[in-house]
Order: C-alpha cells, then structure tokens, then sequence
C-alpha cells in the first residue's frame, strides 16, 4: 500500500497520506514531508526525538505536529526518516521519530519547507487519510 | 458546474471583476488585473477561487484585488491584495504569508558591464562565499544572548550599528527598515530559535542574488533620480526575507487566530484565512510580531547588501565611494501596513495586506524618502531566473484603485514537479550559462525549479500593471550573474 502521494500544486507542494489506521498515516504524512526535504535512502536512524502535542482537534494536531518537526529540521537540522505514532486520539500525539542531523557529505537538501499550512488540510479517520499543503 | 472563470466580467483591457453574487457570503467583488492574452493562456481557477474567498473577510474595503502575476497560493492567491477598516475589519496572517517581509532591494554601481564581465566568475564566487546560501544556512553573524530582540525592534537600524552598511541606507528602504509598532515579546522563543542563527542568510525556494546590466532606460529623467543612468550600468539585485523567524511567527498566529474565530463565530471557506478583528488583543499581538519579522527581514536584506558591497570591493579593487555601491530602494512585497486612504471619499485608516504584491506610492506621498517625493516610490520587480527584472514607480491611480498597491514578480505558472519532469538542473544551469549568465547554486536540482518555464514572463505582468496605470515602467535590466539560494 502507498504511504503517500505528493499533490502537485503551483507555488507549493502538498501530500495525502495513507494507512492502516490514522496513526500510521500520521506518520506517513511526516515521512512524506521529509521526503521533500531530502532522499531519505540515504538517512540514518541515528538519532530519536520524542513529540508529543495537545491539541483542540484533530486537523489542529496534525497541523502543530507538523510544524513542529520542521521547527525540528530547522532549528536541529534533523532529517526524520520515520516516525512511529505511539498515541493518538482527537486532541493528543505523541510520536517517537528516528532519523540523523544533516551531514552535508551524504545528504543533498532539495527543498526548505517553511511551514504547513491549513489550506486544503484534511484529516479524514473513517479513511485513515490525512491531507496537507506546505509551503514552499 | 460553472467556474468562477466563467464568471469574470471584463471591466476593460486590463481589469476584471468577479461578481460578489458568485459566491454567497463575499462582501464585495473580486477585481483582477490581467490582459486577454492572460485569460486566454487560462489564469487558474484556484487562484480566482482565492480571490472570491478573500472577499469573505469581515470589514473588506472596496475589493478583493489581484495583480497580475496572480497565482494559487494558500488562503489568499500570491499577488492578492485587500484592505480593511480598522473599526469592523480583520487581520489574517495567511494575508500576509509564511514569509513575512519578503522582499527585494536594489543596489546601483558606477561600474559598467565591460568592467565587469571578465571579473564576473570570481565576483560570483565571492559573493557566493560570503552570502550564506541554501535550505538552513547558517552562521554568518553571531547574535549575544537576547541581540535578537534588538534585530526585532530596530531592524536595518541594528544592522547598521553591528556595521553592515551605513545610515544613509536606511533611507532608501521602505520603513526606513525599522516598522514602528514591533514589540519582540510577542515572538515566541521557538520563532526566535530559529531566526537566531540565520540572521544574515539567503536562504532558499526562490530567493537570489542578482547581478544585473541596465538594459532599457524607458524614462531617463525618473531613471536619474534614482542614479540609474546608462544601459550597460552594473546593478545588483537582493530577493529574501525572514527566514524561519518569519515562517514560524505566521505558524503561531494562524493557530491563534483558529481560536479567535471560533469565539466570534466567524466563518470562512478557507481555515488559512484564519483572522481576527483589528480592535482585538490579538490582532494587535499578530501586528507587532509581524512588523519584529518585517525588522528582521530588513536587518537581514541589510547585512547580505554590506557583504556583496565588500565582495565587490575585493574582487573589483573599487571600493564603496568609487564604486557607487548606492541602496536604491528596499521594497516589502508580504506585508500587512496600517495606512492612510481615500475610501468612499473619505480619508480613513485601514489596514493593507500585500500578499505577493509591492506598494506603489505616488509622487508627493508623505512615506516618500525626499529625494523620491517628486518621482513616486521606485517598485522593484524580480522576473525569475533567466529573465528581466523590472524597476517602475508608483502612481496616483494605485492610491485610487489598489491601495497604493502593484505586482511583486514574474508569478509561478508550473508546479515544481511538472517542470521537474521535463527539465532538469544541470539543462537549467547549461541554459543559463551559454547565454552569459554565471550561475552559483547550493542545490542543481533546485535549479530545475526555479527555471524561466516555471513562470510567467514578467514583462508580461508589468505591461499590464504599465498599461492599467497602477504603476510606470522606468527600466529594464538582465543578469549576467545569479546567487540561487
């Protein structure tokens, strides 16, 4: 099954991730967004980071936590090749992320991500289907 | 289903109105600048769906307007622009964008192409060594602990006390670099993490480095003011803006304003519309975090210019005097201004947003710097990579119909993506380079992104903004060097 599929949109890039249940398409969803930043073949499980949020709903928990793994990346320079949604209902996450810091020898930067946004942002439980659009 | 394209009603060669009957809920009409050759090519429907939905916002003025570089953004289209009265109207952060302050300044030389040219790949290589560049550039200055809320409050001005550039430069930059009304605790401390080490970096996405060549003086006598004086004359061209700190305090307030909404029942097609009434707390908390990202973006447009004059100096052996290394004009094209305008024949405050668009002052303006007052405001128009720039001035007709408001580029019209599927960098780069243009990049395949294709032509875009009257084109230039971040 497709974890994820980048949407195609003019100045920016969106995605829809997919999974068995909405936790997993949480996680794809961040793997998706890394996957804009770098090839993520070529990162490593290095490090882990614990993230967990409190939210007023569930499209507002997804919007925070995404935000803050590229606070994440921005501020630490950490490339997360995967993160594993431990808990998850309509208000709360806590997720456990592997992946390294950049090393400028093995990972080529393709694209800063600034922030996701809310603009078309879906989170859709009955399908396990969650749906974002960064900007670029 | 009709689309809202379907719905455009022209007005005249270069203007088109949405009707606010297309959508239920918008409190005025939409009013896009474009020409039939735009509409024709097909301006997005998403795009213009934007328009209709930015014309939702409470206390809306007049009209929910685009420029013609208009493309779909998110919340509200790039190149949208819309005013609101500061009793019942609202801010929006998304009115504003991710990159707070992004902007562009432009640099004049004595020096003319000839004397340049054969020095242009170690210019290049300099300035590329001294502008740190690329997705997380890092490290140029080195702020004190809490430095950064001084680089929050003062801006440009704190550039300049640092040493970076002189107290001339700061009157030739909008705001004088330094937004009144910046209060750098309502920045929260992750917006300051990240912006602490990037003060002073380009950054990536679209943002460059350009050295340019005059190549088209269209008004010689406005041109001169502005100590624009031959075609061949060396300029130099800065695009970037607040880097995270501005990205991470629209993320903080977008989340606010959700919640500002939901207690005053106000309901939008777009959650990234997200605002709030301009008497509110709130609002007022989004304002002056926003002027401390504007600061930093100013402060940071204001180091990058000192290291590409001081890489000139070195490369060119002619230093600043010699040099003519003059601050033409610093312009903000994603910006919410508090300003004065005639609406309904009535002078008010009200509040603008420019998302994707420059403002556009007209001679005699008060905010003018005086050596400008009799010219207009000069509006610095990047086109992309490969192309021309634009350099035009400001018009009574944009204080009339656009709140003092024009263009800000050459407008995306591909998606990364599709232009990544038939282009790739390294063709970009080969592209550029035999037509004279030295290339330096951080990332090849971000090169792809950015190339001519992906956008419209920008001297497209100020032919409309020419013709429509809501600003005048005073000259053209090229680039024989580019710094892609």
């Amino acid at each position: 099954m497709k974890k994820y599929q980048l949407i195609e949109h003019t100045a920016d890039i969106g995605l829809v991730a997919y999974g068995q249940d909405l936790a997993q398409a949480f996680g794809n969803a961040a793997q998706g967004l890394f996957s804009i930043i770098t090839d993520l073949r070529k990162v490593k499980k290095i490090d882990s980071k614990t993230v967990e949020i409190r939210e007023k709903s569930p499209e507002d928990l997804l919007f925070a936590w995404l935000n803050h793994l590229i606070f994440l990346f921005d501020a630490e320079q950490l490339l997360l090749k995967q993160c594993d949604v431990k808990e998850l209902d309509a208000y709360h996450i806590k997720s456990i992320c592997h992946g390294e810091k950049v090393d400028p020898s093995r990972h080529e930067i393709k694209l800063g991500v600034k922030a996701a946004t809310y603009h078309m942002l879906k989170v859709d439980p009955e399908n396990n289907r969650v749906q974002v659009i960064f900007d670029i | 289903m009709v689309g809202v394209s379907g719905m455009l009603e022209k007005v005249d060669d270069y203007r088109w109105r949405i009707p606010s009957s297309f959508k239920d809920g918008m409190r005025v009409p939409g009013l896009i600048y474009a020409d039939e050759n735009m509409l024709s090519h097909g301006l997005e429907e998403h795009a213009l769906e934007q328009v209709a939905n930015v014309a939702f916002l409470p206390g809306i003025l007049k009209y929910s307007l685009a420029m013609p570089d208009i493309h779909w953004g998110y919340g509200f289209p790039i190149g949208g622009v819309a005013a609101f009265g500061m009793d019942n109207g609202v801010v929006s952060p998304g009115g504003v964008g991710f990159d707070i302050n992004c902007g562009v300044r432009l640099l004049r030389t004595n020096l003319s192409e000839e004397e340049v040219r054969p020095k242009i790949e170690k210019l290049m290589d300099k300035i590329y060594y001294s502008v740190p560049s690329g997705v997380g550039s890092k490290g140029a200055v080195k702020l004190a602990k809490d430095e950064i809320d001084e680089v929050l409050a003062e801006g440009s001005l704190w550039a300049v006390k640092r040493g970076f550039g002189k107290h001339q430069d700061l009157q030739t930059t909008e705001e004088k670099g330094q937004i009144a009304g910046a209060n750098p605790a309502k920045v929260s401390q992750t917006a300051k993490t990240r912006g602490t080490p990037e003060i002073g970096t380009l950054g990536s996405g679209n943002h460059f480095l350009e050295v340019a060549v005059v190549d088209e003086i269209r008004e010689p006598e406005i041109a001169a003011v502005m100590g624009i004086n031959m075609t061949g004359q060396v300029m130099l061209l800065i695009h970037c803006g607040s880097r995270g700190l501005g990205h991470q305090v629209a993320t903080d307030y977008v989340k606010i304003m959700g919640e500002v909404m939901a207690r005053n029942n106000i309901n939008l097609p777009d959650r990234q519309l997200a605002c709030a009434p301009l008497a509110s707390q709130e609002a007022k908390d989004y304002l002056a975090a926003m002027r401390c990202a504007a600061n930093y973006a100013w402060a940071n447009r204001q180091c990058i210019m000192h290291w590409v004059r001081d890489s000139f100096c070195s490369v060119l052996g002619k230093c600043e005097e010699e040099a003519g290394l003059e601050l033409v004009y610093d312009v903000s094209h994603n910006i919410a201004k508090v300003e004065e305008h005639v609406v309904d024949g009535r002078k008010q405050t009200v509040c603008v947003h420019r998302k994707g668009a420059t403002r556009a002052f007209p001679p005699g303006h008060p905010d003018l710097p005086r050596q400008y007052s009799a010219i207009g405001q000069p509006i610095l128009i990047p086109g992309d990579m490969g192309r021309v720039s634009y350099v035009l001035v400001g018009t009574e007709l944009a204080m009339h119909e656009t709140f003092g408001s024009t263009c800000h580029g050459a407008g995306r019209l591909q998606s990364r993506a599709a232009v990544k599927k038939h282009l790739r960098g390294q063709q970009v780069l080969y592209e550029l380079q035999s037509r004279g243009i030295t290339v330096r990049a951080g990332s090849i395949s971000g090169l792809a992104e950015e190339a001519s294709e992906a956008y419209k032509d920008v001297s497209e875009v100020v032919k409309v903004c020419h013709n429509s009257g809501i600003s005048r084109i005073v000259a053209r230039t090229r680039p024989i060097g580019v710094v892609k971040g």
